[in-house]
């Protein structure tokens, strides 16, 4: 019977041994936040990320050269509903495991042959804030299986590593110490369900990449480039700590 | 310039509605350098205002003092259906304009 029990468990949970602990229960960003900056990013009027995700959807519909993103992917509030609660993801034609910005750009490159969006322009936020708000409500549910793992394995090394003059790694903030006091805010436990999101402290929105640079300079570390392989690798580990979380991206935060 | 506007969708004659009002601005103070160490020029929203039925309801005039994407919510009173416009221009010249029809029942 006891063997019974045990070996169920053991099906029931296929644990591996490498999967550190998430925290718990898990918290989406705005948890940590005033009531007001909540109330802000639930008004879809007043949430400035409105402005964006306009932006976003004319972008969507505008032709380029004949060609549009509505043109393929139809209505966006069908095709798009829950896809960016799945990335990044493992990308065959890349052979990589890609962010949902170099998703972006290469359809807009390769479909529309409009040129390339710079990283944190405008057009670019846009179009991930119009995309996002699409899952908003659906559970974060990215792939970690097949050719993604040593992806996630290394963000989940270098969410372990304690970098820059301060010694500190991802964890030390986000796992051991969330909802303690840092200065005069709640340290958040670090999920990446809101973004891209109004940052007040930028005075425009940005993007998850955007944040974890101001991580890495907080603790005194190099700031990798937008788009490179560390950051992605570190936002499919969030994006899988967050796993079951729902998106509340376009969201606000301080 | 990218804003946006919002009136309840119908409203009684004589009493106050609130006109939601939200703009695309940097809202630049002037006082901030870049990365670089090179001052960032002054820009910002210098003044806004409402009409409504073709009479100014409502003028806002700005400083460097208010956040970028400035947004406004004040009460108008309802008399009759019409256009409630509002339109805003900065230090440049660059102006915007939105509108929304407000149905007096």
């Amino acid at each position: 019977m006891r063997l019974a029990i045990v070996l169920l468990a053991a099906l029931a949970a296929p644990v591996l041994a490498d999967e550190p602990a998430r925290p718990v229960p898990a918290r989406n960003g705005s948890a940590f936040l005033s009531a007001d900056l909540r109330a802000l990013q639930t008004d879809d009027f007043a949430n400035p990320m409105a402005l964006w995700v306009r932006r976003g959807k004319d972008y969507w519909s505008r032709p380029y050269q004949g060609r549009s993103c509505a043109g393929c992917h139809g209505e966006a509030s069908a095709s798009m509903k829950g896809v960016a609660a799945r990335y990044p993801k493992y990308d065959a034609g890349a052979d990589e495991v890609i962010d949902l910005a170099r998703r972006i750009n290469g359809c807009v490159v390769g479909g529309l042959g409009a040129p390339k969006l710079a990283a944190e322009s405008d057009d670019l936020l846009g179009l991930e804030a119009y995309i996002a708000k699409q899952s908003r409500g659906l559970p974060m549910s990215v792939s970690i299986d097949g050719p993604a793992h040593a992806t996630w394995e290394k963000g989940r090394d270098l969410y372990f590593t304690r970098i820059g003059q301060l010694d500190l790694a991802c964890t030390s903030c986000h796992d051991a110490s969330w909802g303690k006091t840092l200065l005069a805010e709640t340290i958040s436990q670090g999920q990446p369900t809101g973004w891209p999101a109004y940052r007040f402290e930028w005075q425009r929105p940005g993007s998850l990449q955007r944040r974890l640079r101001a991580c890495f300079n907080g603790v005194r570390a190099a700031m990798p480039p937008f788009g490179s392989p560390d950051l992605v690798a570190l936002e499919l580990y969030l994006a899988w700590r967050a796993q079951g979380l729902p998106m509340e991206a376009p969201g606000v935060r301080r | 310039m990218l804003g946006r506007i919002q009136v309840p969708p119908e409203v009684k004659r004589g009493q106050p509605f609130p006109v939601r009002v939200i703009v695309q601005h940097p809202m630049e103070t002037g006082f901030r350098r870049d990365y670089n160490g090179k001052v960032i020029p002054l820009n910002i929203v210098e003044r806004l205002a409402c009409r409504y039925g073709g009479r100014e309801v409502f003028r806002v005039e700005l400083g460097s003092g208010i956040a970028a994407n400035p947004y406004f919510v004040f009460p108008v009173v309802a008399t009759a259906s019409g256009e409630i416009v509002v339109e805003w221009r900065d230090d440049r010249g660059q102006s915007g304009r939105v509108s929304a029809l407000v149905k007096v029942a």
